[in-house]
């Protein structure tokens, strides 16, 4: 009997993972390169400038802000996002901005990236669920792209979408909450300056699992409200669904701002755990930004508006 | 036969039944050690981003799958009909009670720093932390009555009376695990299915002994 040797790859063989990925990345550079100025996650972003309105607080390690998220389409579980979104697209993306506008259209990232300076904005990040983090954000306010498109009389809210495709996002299935996801702020929310468009953190294009490439961010209302991997924003006249409130509506209501007074059913938000602290630290009123957002909010009983 | 293995064993003195005892030891390793890596892995300074999170979903992970291996000893020991299972059905009913408290005094301390009238608000207005709360205490007159002593002095029938309360126990604390959950139930829907088959396979051989009978 012939006893065939295996006679497959030998090790030496074997592209080292490291020159595999180069070759990888040379070829998304140099095809994606020649039009986009801007590569992907991790990429350094130039002529960032300092925001009075960052915080001076200690910053999270970077790898807890990208290790530990939630982003449902990528999995339930907070590691899942950092692992399984590393290959999402996120070259060619396009954002529409319609609805109760003078001008609708469809904008390429690169554009977007460019209709305002970029500012380091950084803020409070608290979550429904009980911890915060401090995050250097780089973006710019969310005011300057509704501007760009003129918003009409009749836009009294803002509707947000995220990109949703369970091909990519197969883990999806399992989040329990319907998608794509779905957000909304009111026009004066929308239009305030802490309100931005997010497209990095720590200096870099934002890595996929926080929202690449481009997400909201609303300091004073709890995390799920900051919308990622935006693809499409509706001015429109009623306030509009929300995915948290669609799924569970007596848990998680339109508004949603930090408020250590009002509790989720199901746990206290008086106080959080602040990533890497050992105690917990009282939650403030609006997350700390009382002084700038409690007129917007001034006549409301807040326990009804949650 | 080879010499190493043959009529040596007069020469130690080894009890009979050392086999059962190295299980017991195995057996009591293996259950130990969730706990032992969870230590090492938090003195190394591995559990992540939020260690004491990582804890309480360890800790409470845990003492459900040991409960859930108390119930499934005495059915296992029917359906292969072997006895000698049973020893370890007190093993895992003293672990679970083992990580829930280690759960309980995560949440006491980690979680509340001993602030008892917030616990106690906690417990009366949670739903899910009230569930979780009845799990444990039902599993404290079990873990304190878990001795041969205490079989004694109660008296096989209403000591197995009194143990029936495992099932309320287990009850509440998938109930726990069901309600604390935000919207992915994949999990706590596992629990609550192997915990249903444990319960139907008692309910169903109860019937089937009355029509038999």
């Amino acid at each position: 009997m012939v006893i065939r040797k295996f006679e497959g790859i030998r090790y030496s063989e074997v592209t080292p993972r490291q020159l595999f990925w180069n070759r990888r990345r040379f070829l998304r550079v140099a095809g994606a390169g020649l039009w986009v100025p801007a590569a992907g996650a991790g990429a350094k972003l130039e002529n960032v400038r300092k925001s009075p309105l960052s915080t001076g607080e200690k910053l999270t390690p970077y790898k807890d802000v990208t290790t530990y998220n939630n982003f449902y389409e990528f999995g339930t579980d907070k590691a899942q996002p950092a692992a399984l979104a590393k290959g999402f697209r996120t070259t060619p993306w396009t954002v529409t901005v319609e609805g109760a506008v003078a001008k609708p259209r469809t904008f390429d990232l690169d554009v977007i990236m460019k209709l305002a300076p970029l500012e380091e904005r950084i803020y409070r990040m608290r979550c429904v669920e009980g911890w915060s983090m401090v995050i250097p954000w780089i973006g710019f306010p969310l005011s300057a792209l509704l501007n760009a498109v003129e918003p009409t009389s009749k836009a009294k809210y803002v509707a947000f979408q995220s990109y949703f495709d369970s091909k990519q996002m197969p883990q999806a299935r399992f989040a329990g909450i319907p998608l794509p996801y779905v957000e909304g702020l009111r026009m004066d929310e929308a239009m305030h300056p802490l309100t931005i468009l997010a497209v990095g953190l720590y200096g870099e294009v934002l890595p996929n699992q926080n929202g690449a490439p481009l997400r909201l961010v609303v300091p004073w209302k709890y995390g799920f409200k900051s919308i990622k991997s935006i693809v499409r924003i509706r001015l429109v006249e009623k306030q509009p669904p929300t995915t948290w409130s669609m799924a569970n509506p007596r848990e998680y209501g339109f508004y949603s701002n930090v408020n250590p007074q009002v509790d989720h059913p199901r746990w206290s938000q008086a106080r959080e755990r602040r990533i890497g602290e050992f105690f917990k630290r009282p939650t403030l009123m609006f997350n700390g930004y009382e002084e700038q957002v409690a007129s917007l909010y001034a006549g409301m009983d807040l326990r009804k508006y949650y | 036969m080879p010499a190493w293995t043959s009529g040596n064993i007069t020469d130690f003195p080894m009890r009979a039944g050392t086999f059962q005892d190295t299980l017991r030891v195995v057996a009591f390793g293996s259950c130990l050690w969730p706990a032992v890596w969870l230590g090492w892995r938090a003195y190394q300074g591995q559990l992540g981003t939020n260690p004491i999170e990582a804890v309480t979903h360890a800790t409470g992970g845990w003492t459900l799958r040991f409960l859930l291996m108390t119930l499934a000893v005495t059915p296992l020991r029917q359906i292969l009909e072997t006895s000698g299972w049973v020893r370890f059905r007190r093993t895992f009913g003293l672990f679970s009670f083992f990580y829930g408290s280690l759960h309980l005094l995560t949440y006491v301390w980690l979680d509340k720093f001993f602030d008892l009238s917030d616990i106690a608000r906690d417990v009366m207005r949670r739903p899910f932390i009230t569930a979780g709360f009845i799990s444990y205490a039902l599993m404290v007159p079990l873990a304190v009555t878990s001795t041969a002593g205490w079989i004694r002095r109660l008296g096989g029938e209403r000591w197995r009376r009194l143990h029936r309360l495992v099932y309320f126990s287990a009850i509440a604390g998938v109930t726990h695990f069901y309600w604390l959950v935000k919207s992915d139930v994949r999990r706590p829907a596992l629990y609550a299915g192997i915990l249903t088959i444990l319960l139907l396979y008692r309910i169903s051989r109860k019937l089937s002994a009355r029509l038999g009978a």
